[in-house]
């Protein structure tokens, strides 16, 4: 079955090929900029140690822990511990399971998203989770991804399928860090996330690679009766980001919440397309994505927002809000609403302006210094997205980060 | 303590302060009264270092510095307070973060040690008394859904926390209460200390029932046209400002 999805997807990659900037999905996006003549796509060499990983534990030591290099799975800097039931383990030893197999594939549709077509045609690595029903495990999954390829040349694929049974709770980390500056490539995220009914899956995405470094990303996520999946995805490093985010809230009394940060300086570029799926009544959608926008950095904020005809009494809010700290920064912003249900509350809004200039006075005015003024407002701007960070560590952690990219 | 020559300033090209004299020494308080439109915020502004006020002329020394050369937040070390006539909310910066971060600054500029937090905490336990705040209202962000009296009592419990040489209260009377007045009044009161000196700039000789002036001054189309005690408030509030006008026109 998994090879027939694969020979599906060789071939629908090579019907779409890569976008344009013509295709209005990728209108600000050029992957032109980061895609090599000749595409490598087998892994650099190894040559990360266990020192290197100190900086990159984000969401603390006690975790079970799941290490990548260039995409490759090093079991010996990994600890995943055992948790009877639970299935957990890079998904090159786990093919033959009879959930990842039934899953694999099912839940993204890569009908007209080339970069998904080509991860799942192309040899990747990634995390296969099963939570077991009933049941929640304690300690937060860090999914750690270590980029130490300096070749512009390679594109990295990783594939990550979470499903979560009834009742079961998880938490999932999945970071990205380049060993250094000069680390490199294209990486090519897909991650399939099933949570079943009454399960809660919450995802948080740290984006910390080299500035040199490309990501796009596709997350699918499918929620059943009563579920709860909650998101943050936090983009401080990268040269061009991409983060594609689809939620399809599949049954009644769903819950989603959609967080997003991006603090973008240089010329970074960081896209995030959005899309809520509102198919069934009595679910219940919240989005807030914010950006600090300086350099001549761009951001690009894409919110779609669907309520299908049988969606009644669905609740779906959605915000995006961005500072731009210089004349060069630019900032494209597009909320989409489509309402096909007519007992509904939905709200969108977007915002995109300077530092509110009476606040900066006023702290100036108690003696707080223009620097340190405007840092305190940006840190109290972007607080309101990093605070629903539910663990302590990782959130002070991406807040200390952010507070120094902020201070720059 | 602060001596103001010959001051003339514009706000977006329209000149409001025309040849201003002024002096405060220290521990008095001055009342600034005047019809609306006669400069006594564009004062306020200028003092505190608003950019978009531009000085075209005259000279402002504050304990024999040039206070127009220096930043609002450099005016604000040397020890000049602004209560503004309008608090500005900051949401997601919590009013004891702000207060530690300004009081740290000020302190880092006099060559002081930053306060720790415990210390902080019991400094800013004891000025609270002073405006009757409630221990919510430091946790919450600054001025972010305070009521008008909450964000004026806010200003006085900041004002206690900066111990400023020369407090500006710009309209701080405007909006309050009778119960929010006399709150507001009597934490500037327990500031009076011989030393720290007011300008309060209001509408009204209600306020200053409650702050009694040494001096009152009336300002009219950008100059103080005529100064007296506290007696000068009252003959305003009785027969208005057009008396005062016509002197002045006469």
């Amino acid at each position: 079955m998994i090879a027939e999805i694969k020979k599906e997807a060789v071939e629908t990659f090579k019907r779409l090929g890569f976008p344009s900037t013509k295709n209005e999905e990728w209108k600000y996006f050029n992957v032109q900029q980061i895609l090599p003549d000749q595409p490598v796509f087998a892994s650099a060499p190894a040559r990360l140690s266990a020192s290197d990983l100190t900086p990159c534990m984000i969401a603390g030591s006690n975790v079970h822990l799941l290490v990548f290099e260039n995409g490759i799975y090093r079991a010996d800097l990994s600890s995943t511990g055992t948790i009877e039931n639970l299935v957990i383990g890079p998904i090159s030893a786990l093919k033959e399971n009879d959930t990842f197999k039934n899953n694999f594939g099912k839940i993204v549709s890569f009908g007209t998203e080339p970069f998904v077509a080509l991860n799942t045609a192309v040899d990747h690595e990634g995390v296969f989770i099963h939570v077991p029903a009933n049941t929640a495990i304690e300690k937060t999954i860090h999914i750690l991804h270590v980029n130490t390829n300096e070749q512009s040349d390679r594109i990295t694929s990783i594939r990550n399928l979470i499903v979560a049974e009834k009742q079961a709770a998880i938490s999932i980390v999945e970071s990205y860090h380049a060993l250094n500056q000069q680390c490199n490539g294209l990486i090519n995220v897909v991650n399939e996330i099933v949570v079943h009914e009454s399960a809660r899956v919450e995802l948080c995405k740290a984006q910390l690679d080299s500035d040199a470094a490309s990501q796009i990303n596709f997350t699918q996520t499918i929620q059943e009766k009563n579920s709860t999946f909650d998101t943050v995805t936090v983009t401080l490093n990268g040269r061009l980001t991409r983060n594609n985010l689809h939620i399809k809230l599949n049954d009644t009394n769903c819950t989603a919440h959609l967080f997003g940060l991006y603090i973008l300086d240089g010329e970074q570029l960081t896209d995030n397309h959005t899309l809520v799926d509102h198919a069934m009544p009595n679910c219940f959608s919240n989005e807030l994505y914010k950006g600090v926008i300086g350099g001549k950095a761009s951001g690009v904020f894409n919110g779609k927002i669907f309520v299908r005809k049988d969606a009644q009494k669905t609740n779906a809010y959605q915000s995006n809000k961005n500072i731009l700290l210089s004349d060069d920064a630019t900032m494209n912003t597009k909320p989409q609403l489509e309402i096909f249900a007519d007992d509904v509350k939905c709200t969108h809004g977007a915002t995109t302006g300077q530092l509110d200039e009476e606040a900066l006075f006023y702290l100036r005015a108690r003696g707080i210094g223009e620097k340190s003024a405007r840092t305190l407002l940006n840190i109290a701007f972007v607080a309101d997205v990093l605070n629903n960070i539910k663990s302590d560590e990782l959130r002070e952690t991406l807040q200390q980060k952010a507070e120094a990219k902020l201070m720059q | 303590m602060l001596t103001i020559k010959n001051l003339h300033a514009r706000v977006e090209e329209k000149q409001i302060l025309n040849g201003l004299n002024f002096e405060v020494k220290p521990g008095e308080v001055h009342a600034i009264m005047g019809p609306n439109g006669s400069g006594k915020s564009t004062l306020a502004s200028v003092l505190a270092g608003r950019e978009e006020y531009e000085v075209l002329d005259g000279t402002v020394t504050f304990n024999g510095v040039d206070l127009l050369e220096l930043s609002p937040e450099d005016r604000a070390r040397a020890g000049i307070f602004l209560a503004f006539q309008y608090p500005v909310e900051i949401p997601g910066v919590s009013n004891a973060n702000f207060l530690k971060t300004a009081v740290n600054e000020v302190r880092k500029s006099k060559g002081l040690e930053p306060y720790d937090s415990k210390d902080f905490l019991a400094i800013m336990k004891e000025k609270m008394k002073l405006v009757e705040m409630d221990k919510q209202m430091t946790t919450r962000s600054v001025n972010e859904g305070f009521s008008g009296g909450e964000k004026k009592r806010n200003e006085i419990f900041q004002m206690a926390m900066l111990e400023p040489q020369l407090a500006i209260m710009d309209e701080t009377d405007s909006g309050l209460d009778i119960d929010a007045l006399r709150i507001v009044s009597n934490g500037v009161n327990a500031l009076r200390d011989g030393k720290r000196s007011f300008i309060v700039i209001t509408h009204y000789q209600r306020l200053l029932d409650y702050i009694v002036p040494d001096f009152v001054h009336v300002l009219y189309k950008g100059r103080i046209v005529k100064s007296g005690t506290k007696d000068l408030a009252l003959e305003l509030e009785e027969k208005g400002y057009d008396w005062i006008k016509e002197e002045v026109e006469a």
